[in-house]
């Protein structure tokens, strides 16, 4: 056996670890045979294991060898095909292990790794143990998709399983109207975003005949490529991308679903969204980076999103009370520098910065839950408060008022409300009241017979009452 | 014409109503069993239909021995490759929606009037008689406003649009027959049917009958009167092979109109029947816009969503239903909180509502992708529109599942877990709904090909009046040139 087949049949376990324990997981909640917790553990880390054995091997294999470029393929998925004009349509599934999918497939493996290994301790017992481990099994496999994939379409079909995980894993706690609502209000950011990844997806059918990233990116393993698409197209491409990339990672203007996807479990679901997909969008980015280079001013509006939301998590950060928002928009920052870095071309600081980022952050999360009670301990220890408190009538005015943007987090959800939820619904509501009453003057429903008499003596109204 | 090895269509259309006669007088429960056995047989013989047509290689095949030749007209009856799987795609439904029927609710079901409903949804899909399928159409609405006669409903919102649509399809049918292939009659016809369709397909501002049908009758009955989407099939073959290229961009204007505003509509809603509805309205507006933009792309795309949204928002309904079974109609203002009590019931409800939105692994993703790339190919912006749709869909199908199954927790004192015969068939819906996802390609060739034939007729349709006329270059789009040369050389 080759170097290159080994490389190969490594990369296909791989990716097929991840899916087999989402369609075990998957299978039996729907059949509701109920796995016990120890097979589900079992289960998780033989799956997990694998896949980061596996795709370590891929790198050490490539390293030996020199090759930067390792292509799983398994062919067309669909395809219409239209012999005399090339017009056809084909879903194509590819894998790519390169620079810039390795470390972030190793990243993968290991983040979702420590937190199968915490929540199949920290969930026991738990009433959703279960469901929780099958929205794992469905993130962890859009996670790896994402990261390996090797056209846009495949990236979709990631991008879309750790959405619906993720928004599942917020609403976990779904006895309770709040976690379930922030879960709603993530989707629904989400499919927004999912509608302009696929309009790009579309467009960049259109424009390169079909969504291989090779064809789209120029033939260089990353980051060599260069995109061949014309300036006009690229930005519009581009933007969309853009669009797509901040609903995922909570850029600016949707910045706000980050906290609100900290009511998952803690700390085991805050970390998906502290670590991983949050930098979904990044990610993406960074695999169109060749696209962007394209088009200066889309180069200016991705650095431009990038220190603005960088800007605006940093100043919001020092507002928040509760330790997971404040790290929830302490990411936001990050993720926001990041996205800077890839808009001014600095491809591997960006993909490190990454790295690192989502490591820290991970670390932060899983601290976050005790850190309270270690603050109460230094406190005893020293025998006062570790901070003095700063009297807010000593601040300036424009001190003043940041602080008071900060703690309303700018509002930013608010103002969606107010420029683009509350008019559409209340528009729809209003159709949908006329409609009733169209409906009703259609029907022309005989009317109901009168009531009973009410009884008119004391003691019949005391009854009645 | 070719044939078939059996009789089977005529089978497949007389089985259910052998097994109406007998459920007619017989209690619940027997009637359930005729119903099962009446309705098991015409999936049977539909299945078999499909696979024969397969077998004579052939786009379109008659039954043997065409038992019924001394009608008018000769046999009515003819399966090709377009409705090939839309035959035992409805008799699936049908014979899922009797065996998902639980005990209690037998009693506010009629399996008599259902099964007759069957029958004529099977036979307006195995004819293309304009006369026949006007006839069948007509025929189709009866059984459904008995039921809401029954129920005590008004039946007028229902009877208003059924017989205007009746009565616009007639006429549409009538002044293409006699008015000859061309001039004003031609098109008045053509805009009529175009009419009838749009009425029948419950598109704005035409959709209050179908918002009506959830509220009155039986929520089995109303899935099994509007998940075949036989309105869909009418333009199929009755639109499609000769509308003038202005009178589909309507169809498919105002069909995209309906999508989005079905979907937003779905959002605004308070029952979770009309949630359905409003979604069921969204899907089968897709398929019209699909059918409409009549490109190779895009009517691969309707015919695949066509089959993907009828197994899906059959068993998202069928879902519902169980859980409507249990609770009553549910108010999606408020979290139900249902999901600990049913953990089966919202987990299916989930899947068929994604599969419904076209989600990766679905049957549905690559119904959804291909008729996005045929509408972008078509004109970017009802790409962009259908997107939006699909959009808005995805957050009503999650919207519902949170009011449903979360927020709160549903005291009981009774089990509310699946019960065997529901499980089966949702768990049937499921495994076609997962198994056409991860293996779609047979189903999109099949597609493909029967798309490539109905733009070849449209062509030869179109071509016919300049065939006196001299020879031109190529009357034919090249889309529609390259099309028909893949299918030839398949």
């Amino acid at each position: 056996m080759t170097s290159d087949q080994l490389a190969s049949w490594l990369a296909s376990i791989s990716i097929a670890a991840p899916a087999l324990l989402a369609t075990v997981f998957c299978v039996s909640s729907l059949v509701s045979t109920r796995l016990s917790e120890r097979t589900t553990a079992r289960l998780t880390e033989l799956c997990v294991v694998t896949g980061l054995v596996t795709a370590f091997g891929v790198l050490v294999i490539m390293l030996w060898t020199g090759s930067r470029h390792v292509v799983v393929e398994l062919g067309n998925w669909a395809a219409v095909h239209d012999a005399i004009e090339h017009d056809d349509y084909h879903f194509h599934f590819k894998f790519v292990f390169d620079r810039l999918s390795v470390p972030f497939v190793l990243l993968t493996y290991v983040l979702v790794g420590t937190v199968g290994a915490f929540g199949s301790r920290y969930l026991h017992r738990e009433r959703g143990f279960h469901r929780f481990f099958a929205q794992y099994g469905l993130f962890l496999l859009g996670m790896v998709m994402a990261a390996l994939a090797g056209t846009v379409e495949t990236l979709f079909f990631g991008w879309e399983l750790v959405g619906l995980s993720s928004a599942l894993l917020v609403g976990y706690f779904h006895d309770r109207p709040a976690p379930v609502r922030n879960a709603q209000r993530v989707w629904s950011v989400y499919r927004f975003a999912d509608a302009a990844f696929l309009v790009a997806a579309v467009a960049m059918h259109q424009c390169a005949g079909g969504g291989d990233f090779s064809a789209m990116m120029g033939e260089g393993a990353w980051p060599y490529g260069h995109a061949s698409i014309e300036p006009g197209a690229a930005l519009a491409i581009g933007l969309l991308l853009l669009t797509a990339a901040a609903g995922k990672s909570g850029l600016l203007p949707f910045s706000e679903w980050v906290p609100r996807a900290m009511e998952g479990p803690t700390p085991s679901s805050a970390i998906f969204y502290g670590a991983l997909s949050v930098h979904l969008g990044a990610y993406l980015l960074l695999r169109v980076s060749p696209l962007l280079e394209s088009s200066h001013l889309l180069q200016v509006a991705v650095v431009t999103l990038g220190l603005a939301s960088a800007v605006y998590g940093a100043v919001v950060a020092r507002a928040q009370t509760d330790i997971k928002t404040a790290i929830a928009f302490a990411s936001v920052t990050q993720v926001g520098l990041i996205t800077a870095e890839i808009g001014l071309g600095l491809r591997y600081l960006a993909l490190v910065h990454l790295v690192g980022h989502a490591c820290l952050r991970t670390l932060q999360l899983l601290r976050a839950p005790s850190l309270l009670d270690d603050r109460r301990t230094i406190e005893d220890a020293l025998g006062g408060r570790l901070v003095n408190q700063v009297d807010a009538t000593e601040l300036s005015p424009f001190r003043r008022w940041l602080y008071r943007f900060s703690l309303n987090r700018g509002s930013l959800d608010a103002w969606i409300d107010r420029l683009v939820v509350n008019p559409f619904i209340s528009l729809f509501a209003t159709a949908r009241d006329a409609e009733e009453r169209w409906l009703d003057c259609l029907r022309r429903d005989t009317p109901p017979k009168p009531a009973a008499p009410v009884p008119t003596t004391p003691v019949a109204e005391a009854e009645v009452a | 014409m070719n044939e078939l090895h059996l009789p089977l269509i005529e089978i497949a259309v007389f089985a259910p109503l052998l097994g109406a006669l007998l459920a007619r007088q017989a209690g619940p429960d027997t009637a359930r069993r005729c119903a099962l056995i009446a309705s098991g047989a015409a999936l049977g013989c539909s299945v078999a239909v499909w696979i024969d047509l397969a077998l004579v290689h052939a786009f379109e095949a008659h039954d043997r021995w065409a038992l019924l030749s001394w009608l008018p007209g000769g046999d009515p009856f003819v399966i090709d490759e377009v409705s090939a799987p839309l035959l035992p795609l409805a008799a699936l439904q049908f014979l899922l929606t009797f065996v998902a029927t639980l005990r209690a609710s037998a009693a506010r079901f009629s399996f008599a009037l259902s099964l007759i409903g069957e029958s004529l949804v099977l036979a307006t899909l195995a004819t293309k008689s304009p006369w026949l399928i006007t006839a069948l159409m007509a025929a189709a609405a009866v059984p459904v406003a008995i039921q809401l006669k029954r129920r005590g409903a008004s039946t007028r919102v229902f009877t208003l649009h059924m017989t205007l649509f009746i009565a616009l399809l007639t006429a549409g049918v009538a002044l293409k027959e006699w008015g000859g292939a061309e001039g004003t009659a031609a098109v008045a016809g053509t805009v009529a049917i175009a009419l009838a369709v749009l009425i029948r397909c419950a598109a704005t501002p035409f959709h209050l009958w179908l918002v009506d049908l959830f509220d009155r009758v039986s929520f089995g009955a109303a899935i099994l009167f509007v998940t075949p989407m036989t309105g869909a099939y009418v333009a199929l073959r009755l639109l499609l092979p000769d509308a003038p290229e202005a009178v589909l961009r309507g169809v498919a204007v105002v069909s995209l109109v309906t999508a989005v505003y079905a979907a937003a509509m779905a959002l605004v809603q308070r029952d979770a029947r009309r949630v359905f509805a409003y979604l069921l309205l969204s899907h089968a507006s897709l398929v019209l816009v699909g059918l409409e933009i009549a490109t190779l792309l895009g009517l691969t795309g309707a015919l695949c969503v066509w089959l993907s949204v009828g197994l899906a928002m059959t068993g998202f309904g069928l879902t519902l239903r169980c859980v409507e079974t249990r609770v009553g109609r549910i108010d999606v203002d408020r979290f139900n909180g249902l999901h600990d009590a049913s953990p089966t019931l919202a987990g299916l409800f989930l899947l068929t509502g994604l599969a419904s939105i076209g989600f990766p692994g679905t049957v549905g993703f690559i119904a959804v992708e291909l008729l996005v790339e045929g509408a972008v190919q078509s004109a970017p912006v009802i790409g962009v529109v259908v997107l939006i749709a699909t959009a808005l869909n995805g957050v009503a199908v999650l919207r519902a599942y949170f009011r449903i199954f979360t927020g709160c927790e549903h005291a009981s004192t009774i089990d509310l877990g699946i019960r065997p015969s529901e499980r089966i068939a949702v768990l049937v819906l499921s495994v076609l709904i997962l198994g056409g996802g991860l293996w779609p390609q047979p189903g999109v060739a099949s597609r493909r090909h029967a798309a490539a034939e109905l733009l070849r007729q449209r062509a030869a349709v179109s071509a016919a009046p300049l065939a006196n006329s001299p020879p031109s270059p190529s009357p034919l789009d090249p889309t529609l040139r390259s099309a028909f040369a893949a299918n030839d050389h398949e």
